[in-house]
């Protein structure tokens, strides 16, 4: 058969096929992302006035405020707390879930290790497990009446920490999450391992390198993108905690209601009714979720480069 | 399926002048044998350990949810209880049996707005895919920054537009803003490109077929596994979706089951008895999704949910 000239018998069809394949993608994309986020944006810098007594219609009005909604979002003491707590969180969560996920990955990825079905399948299991869910079985784990740990301590006639706060809570929280996201974050690592080129691994090996080493020196610098892409969303979704705590909540006196900048978010609009305020945290945490991977980001590939170079 | 394959593709070709013997020998430095074939220790038992911890919430509310109220807190954590029959029966009559609604809602909002995230991914992915067109790449740009945008900052004024539309506390208000899935959308056009050569597409023009007879009947058997992957992906998000309803919804009839758990522990911190209920109702919330996983997992690969596509 022979082959037409490209765009000889390219019609109408062609040109306009792919608009209408992404319409719905479009439609969808304009009314349930870019319209809210303008909208956020928009209340962000208004504000409710209010004339005389603010009784009948027209009495209350939408206002310029300008960065006004801003400065109190960042002065604010409540936001100000769960910023804080939330990155002592994240800084607890995404070493020790990202660390899991590349050592199950490199175990899963190494021949002398056994069980390794069964155990991809267990480590991935608490993704199929709603974060409402995982917070309510945690949650019970760490009651004393109900506890493991506690019954043991009890046994050992050892003090038993109330899981559930000041600083324990901290580790009860992240608990939650490290068991929730090792699994999802341990695939993609290990699809990425699966990717590389074996014939590196073999003249590895034939020049004497360890498992270990092989694992340290060249299939971790190799797996590096992925590494980053899985650090990129663990920040994210870390910064944005609010269904574990919330969750936590009614089990406790630890947990306050704005425990997480999410929560506090939730708190202002729903609670507190005010909704122009709460954009404005919520832009100004999107806008620091934003900074503080792309920083890393940076930091991150300025090591790898480094790494290469040596 | 790539899951178990490789080990034997791994397998270094014995180098030339070693005897079969020096397998089982310890590799010493500059020494080229075959890689050893013992099982490694101190590796497996971390493995396994890890599984285990990963198992355990989930063995406990097995256990847990065969408890009576007064069992719950004073028999030893795994100690199976004799109230499963009753917990069962008490979960189902609570309220007529509003926990199945939850369930039956859950499964609609996961089951519907999967599989029509899984149309538009799809639409989407095929065209990024398949076509070269003006917007293309800032089309696919601005998608994926969709997929960084946190969802608190979209949650708020959804509600808000939502309420404008009239439209809160419906199942449209949590169905509509999940259909359109970034993700799904970037997993659509990586399994589009893999799966589908641009010789057949052309070959289809050839013969005289319209866009839209080569989506259907050439690019979407080649894209199976792909969609499915998409499908589970997205089914799993709304499934475990929480925010969302807990913001559109007021009314608790129209509840999917994370809410509907929320509100029912939340309940239990005044009336203790509810907690088995809690405990009964988390089990049956999570087989659902775990049996899927099970079932499926033998023709489907868990490496396809992070966009492999080699294999």
């Amino acid at each position: 058969m022979t082959q037409p000239p490209k765009g000889a018998r390219r019609s109408y069809g062609v040109k306009t096929a792919p608009y209408g394949f992404l319409l719905p993608a479009a439609l969808l994309f304009l009314l349930f992302f870019a319209l809210p986020i303008g909208y956020a944006l928009w209340l962000s810098v208004h504000k409710v006035e209010i004339k005389g007594l603010g009784l009948g219609k027209g009495a209350k009005s939408e206002v310029w405020a300008g960065l006004e909604n801003y400065g109190s979002a960042l002065a604010d003491p409540e936001f100000l707390g769960s910023a804080l707590r939330v990155l002592g969180y994240g800084a607890l969560v995404v070493p020790v879930m990202l660390g899991l996920a590349l050592l199950f990955a490199l175990l899963l990825d190494s021949e002398r290790v056994r069980g390794r079905s069964f155990a991809r399948l267990a480590i991935f299991l608490p993704y199929a497990v709603p974060g409402v869910i995982a917070a309510v079985l945690w949650g019970f784990l760490y009651l004393p009446d109900v506890s493991p740990f506690h019954f043991l301590l009890e046994k050992a006639g050892l003090p038993q920490p109330d899981l559930m706060d000041g600083g324990p809570l901290y580790l009860a929280m992240s608990n939650i999450a490290v068991w929730g996201g090792t699994g999802f974050n341990m695939i993609v690592i290990y699809t990425s391992l699966r990717a590389l080129p074996t014939e590196v691994f073999e003249a590895a090996k034939l020049d004497g390198c360890s498992e270990l080493q092989i694992a340290l020196r060249i299939k971790i610098p190799m797996v590096m993108p992925s590494l980053v892409l899985t650090f990129f969303f663990s920040i994210i979704a870390t910064l944005q905690v609010f269904n574990e705590p919330m969750t936590l909540k009614p089990l406790t006196n630890g947990i306050p209601s704005t425990w997480s900048p999410l929560m506090k978010v939730y708190n202002d609009a729903f609670t507190g009714g005010n909704i122009y305020a709460a954009s404005a945290t919520a832009v100004v945490l999107a806008l620091a979720t934003f900074a503080l991977s792309f920083a890393l980001l940076r930091i991150s590939n300025r090591r790898t480069t480094q790494g290469a170079g040596r | 399926m790539t899951g178990h394959a490789t080990p034997a593709l791994r397998k270094a070709p014995p180098a030339a002048g070693t005897t079969p013997g020096t397998a089982q020998a310890p590799p010493a430095p500059g020494t080229a044998g075959p890689a050893p074939r013992r099982t490694a220790l101190l590796p497996t038992a971390a493995l396994i350990l890890g599984a285990l911890y990963c198992l355990l919430p989930v063995a406990w509310v097995v256990v847990a949810a065969t408890k009576a109220d007064d069992e719950l807190f004073s028999t030893f954590t795994f100690l199976p209880g004799t109230g499963l029959a009753d917990n069962l029966g008490e979960l189902t009559a609570y309220r007529d049996g509003i926990y199945w609604k939850w369930m039956g809602n859950s499964v609609l909002y996961a089951g519907l707005g999967a599989l029509l995230s899984t149309v538009v991914s799809a639409f989407a992915g095929y065209a990024l895919a398949v076509y070269r067109f003006r917007g293309r790449e800032l089309f696919f740009n601005v998608m994926l920054t969709g997929v960084l945008m946190p969802p608190v900052i979209l949650a708020i004024p959804q509600y808000l537009l939502m309420a404008e539309a009239d439209l809160t506390d419906s199942y449209l208000s949590v169905l509509l803003p999940l259909i359109l899935s970034p993700y799904g959308v970037y997993l659509g056009r990586i399994y589009a490109e893999a799966a589908i050569p641009a010789e057949l597409v052309e070959a289809g023009r050839v013969d005289g077929a319209g866009e839209w007879r080569i989506f259907t009947r050439i690019a979407v058997p080649m894209l199976g596994p792909g969609l499915v992957t998409i499908f589970l992906f997205q089914f799993v998000a709304i499934w475990n979706n929480f925010l969302l309803p807990f913001i559109m919804l007021g009314d608790d009839e129209k509840f999917p089951m994370t809410v509907g758990l929320f509100t029912l522990l939340k309940q239990g911190a005044s009336q203790p008895a509810l907690y088995t209920l809690v405990i009964t109702g988390a089990l049956l919330a999570v087989l659902p999704l775990i049996a899927l996983f099970l079932v499926i997992q033998r023709f489907w690969s868990l490496d396809l949910l992070s966009g492999a596509v080699k294999s």
